[in-house]
């Protein structure tokens, strides 16, 4: 009977299509959405996930997430290095300045400062597209990040040498380098610690981040609690700081909330498109349901008729609106040459988008069900 | 089911059958203690005005409805006592249904309409075609099997609708108006096909009509009317109905 059920839904192909395009819309809606919103999450963490190289980050106690700076003093860093289990500990800066460019337009850039020795934090090699690190180490040189040179000098091919203007001073940039887009979407400029503090306007205390690496056999969250209680600053682990950052972005900013409605939104509209052409479908059958009722057929077989026919269009309006989402996604991110835009379509985000358009689709079997269990057989002689 | 049926003369036995629909002062009597004895080999006409309690009649005896009050029993068993999900297999496995609307599925062909009764009794689907294409050949449309319904006449749709209620075999036929929606000549080419086909000594046929034209298709005529059975009338061959 699962054919007779197949046929049944597959013979009228405009409504077929209807209730296929209804959950595929859905499906698109509340993919694409929650993807740009896992993007925009993401994208708040970018630095945390570009700067690599310690297990923990220490930090001013009262930092809430990695974009709020909140400058200690420079002895700080050899009080973390006194706590027992750290290998080594490096200074970071991280801020936002001004830089002028060549054609005497302003710029809000970030930039991260690091250790001049040891450069930990810096791009790694594959993420370095033109030059080389080790050239941070030159006269005012700087690396710019690939969205970041491409906004400031659009259409323009790299040049090495290129040079602006910070604080009255000149910086040169050496080489690019990609870096994961930020949500305040500034181009990225790395340097030199020692460099960093230059560019900008002298403050008392400079010291944005501490970057530790722990001892062989040492638990970084174990650290985290060590250095907490012995410096009074705040530590957190690089998958700590991730989530603190989201959770700050996601509580602080109406960006949830925003793209939840838009998401309940996808839902809705998508229970009443494939709802209401659903269970049209099942009363214009209705008589044919009747039918094979009085032929033999038990209410707990066409139950099943109908969620395979439910489960049919789900599966195919899920790939299809869920493959439109990514497909739209693959085309931003690949065709979009200046600012990316924030879009991350994870697996949760498939499993939320399935379960939700499994519930549409359920519902609207539901709907139709109700219909055909109380239908009285003897209808077919009406 | 595979519950062996009692041989009795009767096939469908009507003891006092009520029938009410709504309760207080919306209460209607469409069946008023009707008892009735359908033998098998006969093709039996229900006839009378419409509203007089056929179509509610046949809806009884084929397990569709249940009775107010009364017993039904149904080669040998009494529907009156069985369970929903027994009497669907049962109806499932020894009623046939012929439709005035022919209530065939738009979307499949002749051949694959009139399988339907067979998948529904576990049937692989290349076996039910199989056996649906050689009924459908013996009620003549053996060259229209993949023809689609909006495809075919209305005497052809009713020719597949008569071939789906006979593909299983079954030991009762019922069939509502089956001539209504039908020109003279494809009203009499049905019956005749009924007559022809369906009609076998283990068989009862029931026909609900008020087609005065195909009155002398029938073996016995019941007349109905206001819910009462108000003759019954057994015809030999060449004898013309006389309505009461």
């Amino acid at each position: 009977m699962n054919w007779v059920a197949l046929r049944m839904l597959l013979g009228d192909r405009t409504k077929f299509l209807g209730i296929v395009f209804g959950v595929a819309f859905a499906s698109l809606l509340m993919g694409q959405q929650m993807a740009i919103f896992c993007g925009l999450m993401r994208n708040t963490t970018s630095q945390v996930r570009d700067i690599a190289g310690g297990d923990i980050w220490v930090m001013d106690k009262n930092v809430q997430f990695v974009d709020d700076i909140k400058p200690m003093s420079e002895g700080k860093l050899q009080l973390v290095r006194g706590v027992e289990g750290v290998e080594w500990a490096v200074r970071l800066y991280k801020g936002v300045g001004r830089a002028k460019l060549e054609g005497g337009n302003f710029q809000q850039m970030i930039l991260i400062g690091l250790d001049d020795a040891s450069l930990v934090g810096a791009p790694s090699p594959e993420r370095m597209l033109v030059g080389d690190v080790a050239d941070l180490r030159r006269p005012d040189a700087v690396i710019i990040d690939e969205f970041g040179w491409r906004y400031l000098f659009p259409n323009e091919p790299f040049a090495p040498g290129k040079t602006l203007e910070m604080n009255d001073k000149r910086a040169v940039i050496v080489g690019m380098c990609y870096c994961n887009p930020t949500f305040q979407t500034f181009p990225i400029l790395y340097s030199t610690y020692s460099q960093a503090i230059k560019f900008l306007p002298q403050e008392r205390r400079v010291l944005s981040f501490i970057l530790a690496k722990a001892k062989p056999g040492t638990d970084p969250e174990a650290l985290c609690v060590a250095v907490e209680a012995q410096t009074r600053l705040q530590a957190k682990t690089n998958d700590q700081f991730f989530w603190s950052t989201i959770d700050y972005y996601a509580k602080r900013t109406g960006i949830p909330i925003n793209f939840g409605i838009t998401v309940m939104l996808g839902f809705v509209v998508g229970c009443a498109i494939a709802g209401q052409t659903f269970y049209l479908f099942t009363i214009e059958n209705l008589k044919q349901f009747g039918c094979l009722k009085a032929m033999g057929v038990s209410n707990f077989r066409l139950v099943r008729m109908i969620l395979l026919q439910a489960a049919v269009v789900g599966f195919l309006g899920y790939g299809i609106g869920i493959g439109g989402a990514a497909g739209f996604g693959y085309a931003m991110t690949h065709f979009v040459k200046s600012t990316p835009p924030a879009f991350y379509m994870p697996w949760q985000v498939l499993a939320l988008s399935g379960g939700a358009v499994a519930l549409i689709v359920t519902l609207a079997a539901l709907l139709s069900m109700r219909r055909v269990l109380f239908l009285e057989a003897g209808v077919v002689f009406r | 089911m595979t519950a062996t049926l009692t041989a009795t003369e009767s096939a469908i036995r009507l003891k006092g059958v009520t029938k009410a629909f709504g309760t207080g002062e919306s209460k209607t009597l469409a069946l008023d203690d009707v008892t009735l004895d359908l033998p098998y080999g006969e093709l039996v006409l229900l006839v009378g005005q419409s509203g007089c309690g056929k179509t509610t009649l046949i809806s009884i005896a084929a397990g569709l409805l249940d009775p107010t009050a009364g017993e039904v029993e149904v080669l040998g068993k009494n529907l009156t006592r069985m369970s929903g999900t027994r009497k669907v297999n049962f109806r499932g496995e020894f009623i046939g249904f012929v439709f005035q609307q022919y209530n065939l599925l738009p979307a499949m062909n002749a051949v694959e309409n009139a399988c339907v009764p067979l998948l529904i009794a576990g049937w692989s689907r290349a076996r039910a075609l199989e056996k649906a294409a050689e009924v459908l050949t013996k009620v003549g449309l053996g060259n229209r099997m993949k023809s689609l319904p909006d495809q075919l006449s209305g005497g052809q749709q009713q020719r597949v609708a008569i071939a789906r209620a006979l593909v299983h075999d079954p030991k009762i036929l019922v069939c509502d108006e089956p001539t209504a929606a039908l020109d003279a000549a494809s009203g009499r080419t049905v019956m005749e096909l009924i007559k022809a086909v369906a009609c076998q000594p283990d068989r009862a046929v029931i026909v609900v009509t008020h087609d005065s034209r195909v009155y002398d298709f029938g073996d016995r005529i019941v007349e109905m009317a206001d819910g009462r059975v108000e003759k019954v009338s057994v015809l030999t061959p060449g004898e013309t109905f006389q309505p009461a």
